[in-house]
């Protein structure tokens, strides 16, 4: 029998299989952050162990790095102490570190792939859940806790027992204006937030096939909020054509032995997957959450639901309290939730797509006066790369802030976050209660409707807008 | 080493809500130490704010066992929502279903995270509800959860509880089979990027 892509990119990582035992995975790529690290590295002093493959290890700054006054000292002494632990630790155990300040830094999982570290049929690793974001290339990512990192760090392999598989398949061809986010926001409300448990998903299908690299990654990086173990797709010319040239590609000869070697990275026709879900990407419409979890959501186009038309009582006790917590009427039109903040940005949608998308929407509109837009960047090189096309001037003219490269609001460890009952339309990945700043509700939206909610003041999207033509 | 779990026996607090996010087992803000001790004050600190909340209700003060419906434990991968429940007292925590990280992490850290089925979380949450001093024996030899009548098989992996009935820090496991590693990275194809 035929195997699937997860299946043949695991099996080429088994360093050791026994009876009863997990499979030791090698580790090809170790990405580390200041959060989920100090007590890794404290664990290895206290042991007297050393990092097995600095060489196989990079660190960034993004989780409490502000996003203004890049050139003074980070004002919160706790999240100073933490990014210093980490510069401490990294200086000790050879770790390359890309600082604040650094034009490498950035979202670890932005950086990885715009260096051309994350690489088809690698096993990528991170203290950090959205690790399934490397899984666009075909990668085997998935995110793993502080005890995990210290073992990484120690061994460079990690034991893991094998996890089911799973195809979500995606058909049809997306409207316009409908994007990867929407795509993945309508999977998790159909599938449910503990949908993917325990499995391995690959996406495929004509809608996953002809989405570009950044969009790709998109749809992985939400993989965790379904639950899965980690997201895939297959390697494809889109891929190669994205790493070519990269910092960490394999160059010369090198280059065409890789691709020879990522074009065997398919599922094969007769492999079986343990579990399918079948979608159909022309049916779908922007699509937003209205609830504390990403499984809540619903067609832009739609109304707050009523906990009573979920069958399951757990569900109805779940959106019964999100609806308190969102402070939303069920019957309201979604169209009608007016937005005090738009954030564009996060390892979701913070890349340079992203920031074209929002801008080529916001051009020549303003904010909304009850409204304020932040825009920020992926990384230190999408913020270059925007500001060469002109796209901070484009942001800044409409009213938006233009920041600096980080996490930001998608969490609210810096100093970006919502103030309590003050309500966003994020770009992000969790409108989990709390997630973006104390008593703070989030709608998770695409960037596109990001950018027409900033103009709109309340939920919206492109379509909806009066042409710029229109406006006097 | 971890502390050797094979029997436990404590009381328990009901927790009514399915998908408790790691967020709210421990906001962000609670994440900035370096340390690997002292997390209990974060331990869902936004829903403790309210004194109606059932880890503010006396009856359920000294829980070691925390009953929680579906779907616990999602999201973000950090080990600092294990390390609030421990720091906090609590030995076991009893779900119909996981998130995987959380789950991954409660055993490197020690926490037994059971997986029963969701009639007997019915069963548990009005057993304690209604007598809250109710004893749980959670016996991981057994995989089996005792408490009053209730007498339930509960799921968790074989290696997991291999390795918490014997107290095992992995990293010493792993580092067991050096000699397999280094055959492994010996054969990795030169191509493949360094970080260097």
């Amino acid at each position: 029998m035929g195997r699937t892509l997860a299946e043949k990119v695991w099996d080429e990582h088994v360093v050791r299989s026994a009876e009863g035992e997990p499979d030791l995975l090698y580790i090809d790529l170790h990405l580390v952050h200041e959060v989920t690290s100090p007590q890794a590295f404290d664990g290895l002093r206290l042991s007297g162990r050393r990092v097995r493959r600095p060489d196989l290890t990079l660190a960034t700054e993004d989780h409490n790095v502000p996003t203004v006054d890049l050139d003074k000292p980070i004002a919160d002494p706790v999240s100073r102490t933490q990014v210093e632990t980490l510069r401490r630790n990294c200086a000790e155990f050879g770790v390359r570190v890309h600082s604040l300040g650094d034009v490498e830094q950035g979202i670890v999982h932005v950086v990885g792939p715009q260096l051309g570290l994350t690489q088809p049929g690698a096993t990528v690793v991170c203290g950090d859940s959205h690790t399934s974001t490397h899984g666009a290339f075909g990668a085997l990512a998935f995110g793993i806790g502080t005890s995990e990192v210290e073992h990484v760090l120690a061994t460079q392999t990690l034991p893991q027992a094998r996890p089911k598989t799973m195809a979500v398949t995606v058909d049809g061809e997306l409207p316009p204006g409908v994007t990867a986010k929407d795509l993945v926001l309508t999977l998790i409300a159909t599938v449910g937030t503990g949908g993917g448990q325990g499995h391995i998903v690959e996406y495929r299908g004509e809608a996953i096939r002809s989405l570009s690299m950044e969009s790709r990654m998109t749809i992985c990086n939400m993989s965790i909020e379904w639950g899965a173990k980690a997201g895939l797709i297959a390697p494809d010319q889109t891929t190669f054509d994205y790493l070519r040239g990269r910092p960490h590609a394999p160059q010369g000869a090198d280059w065409d032995t890789a691709v020879e070697l990522w074009r065997s990275l398919v599922t094969d026709d007769d492999a079986v997957f343990d579990k399918e879900v079948v979608l159909d990407a022309s049916a779908m419409t922007p699509f937003v959450t209205w609830g504390t979890n990403p499984g809540q959501g619903a067609p832009l186009g739609a109304q707050v639901p009523s906990p009573e038309d979920f069958e399951d009582g757990g569900d109805r006790v779940a959106a019964e309290k999100a609806l308190t917590y969102m402070g939303l009427e069920a019957g309201t039109p979604i169209r009608d939730i007016a937005i005090d903040t738009v954030f564009v940005g996060s390892c979701t949608n913070g890349r340079i797509e992203d920031l074209r998308a929002a801008a080529e929407i916001i051009k020549g509109r303003k904010v909304a006066e009850s409204t304020r837009m932040l825009v920020v960047p992926g990384s230190v090189r999408v913020r270059l790369q925007a500001q060469e096309e002109g796209l901070d001037v484009i942001f800044k003219e409409a009213g938006a802030e233009w920041r600096g490269a980080g996490c930001s609001m998608c969490l609210g460890m810096n100093p970006d976050q919502l103030t309590p009952g003050e309500r966003s339309a994020s770009t992000s990945n969790r409108n989990f209660e709390g997630r973006q700043g104390k008593g703070g509700r989030t709608h998770l939206v695409s960037p596109l409707v990001a950018a027409a909610t900033a103009v709109a003041g309340h939920l919206t999207s492109p379509a909806d807008l009066p042409t710029r033509d229109d406006r006097s | 080493m971890l502390e050797k779990f094979t029997v436990h026996a404590g009381r328990a607090l009901p927790l009514r809500r399915s998908n408790v996010d790691t967020d709210q087992i421990i906001p962000a803000e609670y994440l900035k130490r370096v340390t690997r001790t002292g997390f209990e004050d974060g331990l869902f600190a936004a829903w403790r704010k309210d004194p109606e909340f059932v880890l503010n209700q006396p009856q359920y003060d000294g829980a070691t066992v925390l009953v929680a419906g579906p779907d616990f434990g999602t999201g973000s991968s950090r080990e600092h929502a294990v390390w609030a429940l421990m720091d906090h007292g609590f030995r076991v925590v009893l779900s119909a279903r996981f998130g995987d990280i959380f789950r991954g992490n409660s055993g490197k850290a020690g926490l037994l995270a059971a997986q029963v089925e969701p009639d007997v979380v019915e069963t548990l949450w009005e057993l304690i509800e209604t007598a809250p001093e109710t004893e749980i024996v959670i016996d991981l030899e057994r995989r089996e959860v005792r408490a009053a009548d209730l007498r339930a098989p509960f799921q968790i992996d074989d290696y997991t509880r291999w390795r918490l009935l014997e107290g095992l820090d992995d990293i010493g496991i792993t580092l067991g089979h050096e000699a397999e590693i280094a055959s492994f990275e010996a054969a990795r194809p030169a191509w493949r990027p360094t970080t260097a």
